[in-house]
């Protein structure tokens, strides 16, 4: 290749990559800014209404035509439900300590357990390891809720029915959790693990204090996977005394008693909301960390 | 002589037998520290995950209503299922529906928003990411019950009426014309699941030098940067967001259940899920319940290798 040639390569290399920078059209542009718009009102409008709702007076919850916004907002419908509390028959912080407590055991048992089970998967080589994971990608290729018969009656063999240990325990099992987690140590250098060893650690000093640590994006995006579903858990066929309910189902019993307590509905489900959404924003970068690792190869 | 040799060769059979065993067991013991660390998971996930499906297909074959011993009845479970059955054609094509529509629908929306978000700046991308994710995380169902409410105060029926639209109120809900394009619609509001956050870090995975390279390659514009750098490079996480895609989208069921009670008017949304809640959670028939459940099974991972298949030929 002669030196104008090379030359005239550059040019044209560099004239495409000024215009590669720029290569969205304008229609491009406004096709994206209308295509968001739509689907964020799409997506916004019912969460916007349900946290009008919760600061509506009754008399404006059912006025015609019905409106977005209240008037006169008003924490008539949060006091209420403190009341509400109160007087019903199961102390709704019963079915509150319900949720919490199958939350925060669920998610803490499901991080541990994943985690240890991944670091093996990933980090050290023995007998059956590409079996077990082709297993679990297998699992994530049906849902779960399609063995719910089975499922009874394995809960039925256990005597599980009716106990916290239904719900939690399969929690501690979910297996995209683990699929993440495997994913996200794999990218962990093996020297870094090797040096370790070599000074004397013994493995689950090695899992506890050095891994963990690094994977930390991993498992705060476990945290929210695992918490937005047993926060949101409703009525469950192995549950049945009222004691052991969950609070969104509690909710579900107000809002179907009636039209007078619409706005107290809307206040729970505003609380609700409040808390996956929180842990999602704070962990939000680190959740996309953690995806970048993840995939199937075929 | 010939017995020695015969004797002699077994037992030196047996010895490379022996040695062989003590080979693996040794191979196992030295690395009884991952079986150790993997033990508990494993116990609960085959426990609750894939013993589930073995049982599933075991009772398919028998005749069980948790009382009485399970009989063996072969295969007249899937008889009676696939010749006598008078909902199950219905359940059937509405599973079809659902998971042919709200499947490929929610993967290309979820790809396509990702894709536009990519390019904004890192607060704004933020503040959409978390908006297109608000569904998934709260559980604010009962909201599309209050806008598709049947009566003149339901949302959508008031601002129909108020603008002249209709005359009288629909009953979104429950009339067989409405039922399935509503639920449609409230499922895919709320379909933006894990996929989407997968291809969010996907778009943030691709090497920006490559689409240099490739404009000197003479790609022309976005959408074949898309097709061919993109696409092909993010290939990882296109597979995994469709695994998700479409177990979700086969197992759609509670969710239409909230909405138009069970079971919905004429069985108009009705789905395989529901067959199986109805077998085996109200009428007790747990062996044909499971048939019902492995045929949904075998449908899910059906269609999740054929997608596999379908996905190895992007950007090719």
């Amino acid at each position: 290749m002669n030196v104008s040639n090379v030359i005239k390569s550059r040019y044209i290399r560099r004239k495409f990559i000024k215009k590669s920078k720029v290569n969205r059209s304008r229609i491009g542009n406004l096709i994206s800014f209308i295509l968001i718009n739509i689907f964020g009102l799409f997506i916004a409008m019912p969460i916007v209404y349900a946290i009008g709702n919760a600061f509506k007076p009754l008399d404006e919850l059912w006025i015609f035509p019905p409106r977005l916004f209240p008037n006169n907002p008003t924490f008539r419908n949060f006091s209420d439900l403190l009341n509400l509390m109160q007087s019903s028959w199961v102390p709704i912080s019963r079915y509150l300590f319900n949720t919490v407590f199958i939350t925060v055991v669920g998610t803490v048992g499901h991080i541990l357990l994943a985690s240890l089970c991944a670091y093996a998967l990933s980090k050290h080589e023995f007998y059956g390891r590409k079996f077990i994971f082709s297993l679990i990608i297998l699992s994530l290729m049906y849902n779960s809720s399609v063995t719910g018969t089975s499922n009874y009656l394995i809960m039925v063999g256990l005597h599980w029915i009716d106990t916290y240990l239904s719900i939690i325990i399969p929690a501690f099992g979910s297996s995209f959790g683990l699929f993440l987690m495997k994913q996200f140590m794999d990218q962990i250098p093996d020297s870094y693990i090797d040096a370790a060893r070599i000074d004397g650690a013994k493995e689950f000093k090695i899992f506890w204090s050095i891994v963990m640590p690094s994977v930390k994006p991993a498992w705060l995006t476990l945290i929210i996977f695992s918490v937005q579903g047993l926060w949101n858990l409703g009525s469950n066929i192995y549950i049945y005394k009222e004691q052991l309910k969950t609070f969104p189902y509690a909710i579900s019993q107000i809002v179907s008693a009636g039209i007078s307590r619409a706005g107290i509905g809307s206040a729970v489900a505003v609380i609700m909301m409040i808390v996956p959404l929180t842990i999602f924003i704070l962990t939000q970068s680190n959740i996309i960390e953690t995806m970048t690792n993840t995939g199937v190869k075929e | 002589m010939a017995e020695n040799l015969l004797y002699g060769h077994t037992r030196k059979n047996n010895q490379n037998r022996i040695e062989k065993l003590s080979i693996i067991s040794k191979a196992l013991w030295r690395s009884k520290t991952s079986y150790i660390f993997i033990t508990p998971y494993m116990l609960i996930f085959i426990t609750f995950t894939v013993l589930p499906v073995l049982i599933s297909i075991f009772f398919s074959f028998t005749d069980f209503n948790l009382l009485e011993i399970p009989k063996f009845i072969g295969v007249d479970n899937y008889k009676r299922l696939f010749l006598k059955d008078t909902i199950f054609p219905i359940a059937f094509k509405n599973t079809l529906i659902f998971s042919s529509i709200v499947g490929p629908l929610s993967y290309m929306a979820c790809l396509l928003l990702a894709w536009v978000i990519n390019d904004f700046k890192p607060v704004l991308r933020a503040f959409l990411t978390t908006l297109f994710y608000a569904p998934t995380l709260a559980n604010i169902y009962f909201v599309w019950q209050l806008i598709f409410s049947s009566d003149s105060y339901g949302i959508l029926n008031a601002y129909l009426m108020k603008i002249g639209i209709l005359l009288e109120p629909i009953q979104w809900l429950t009339d067989k014309k409405y039922i399935v394009p509503v639920v449609l619609i409230i499922i895919l509001w709320g379909s933006l699941g894990a996929s989407f956050l997968i291809f969010i870090a996907g778009f943030q995975t691709v090497d920006r030098s490559l689409y240099e390279a490739g404009a000197v390659d003479g790609i022309k514009n976005r959408w074949q940067e898309l097709w061919f750098i993109t696409l092909p490079y993010m290939r990882p996480q296109l597979m995994l967001g469709a695994i998700l895609s479409i177990s979700t989208s086969f197992g759609i069921g509670s969710t239409i259940t909230m909405l138009t009670g069970f079971p919905s008017t004429d069985y108009v949304a009705h789905t395989i899920m529901h067959m199986i809640d109805d077998y085996g959670g109200i009428r007790f028939e747990m062996g044909y319940a499971c048939s019902i459940a492995t045929i949904l099974f075998v449908m899910m991972v059906s269609a999740n290798k054929f997608i596999q298949f379908l996905l190895s030929k992007v950007g090719d």
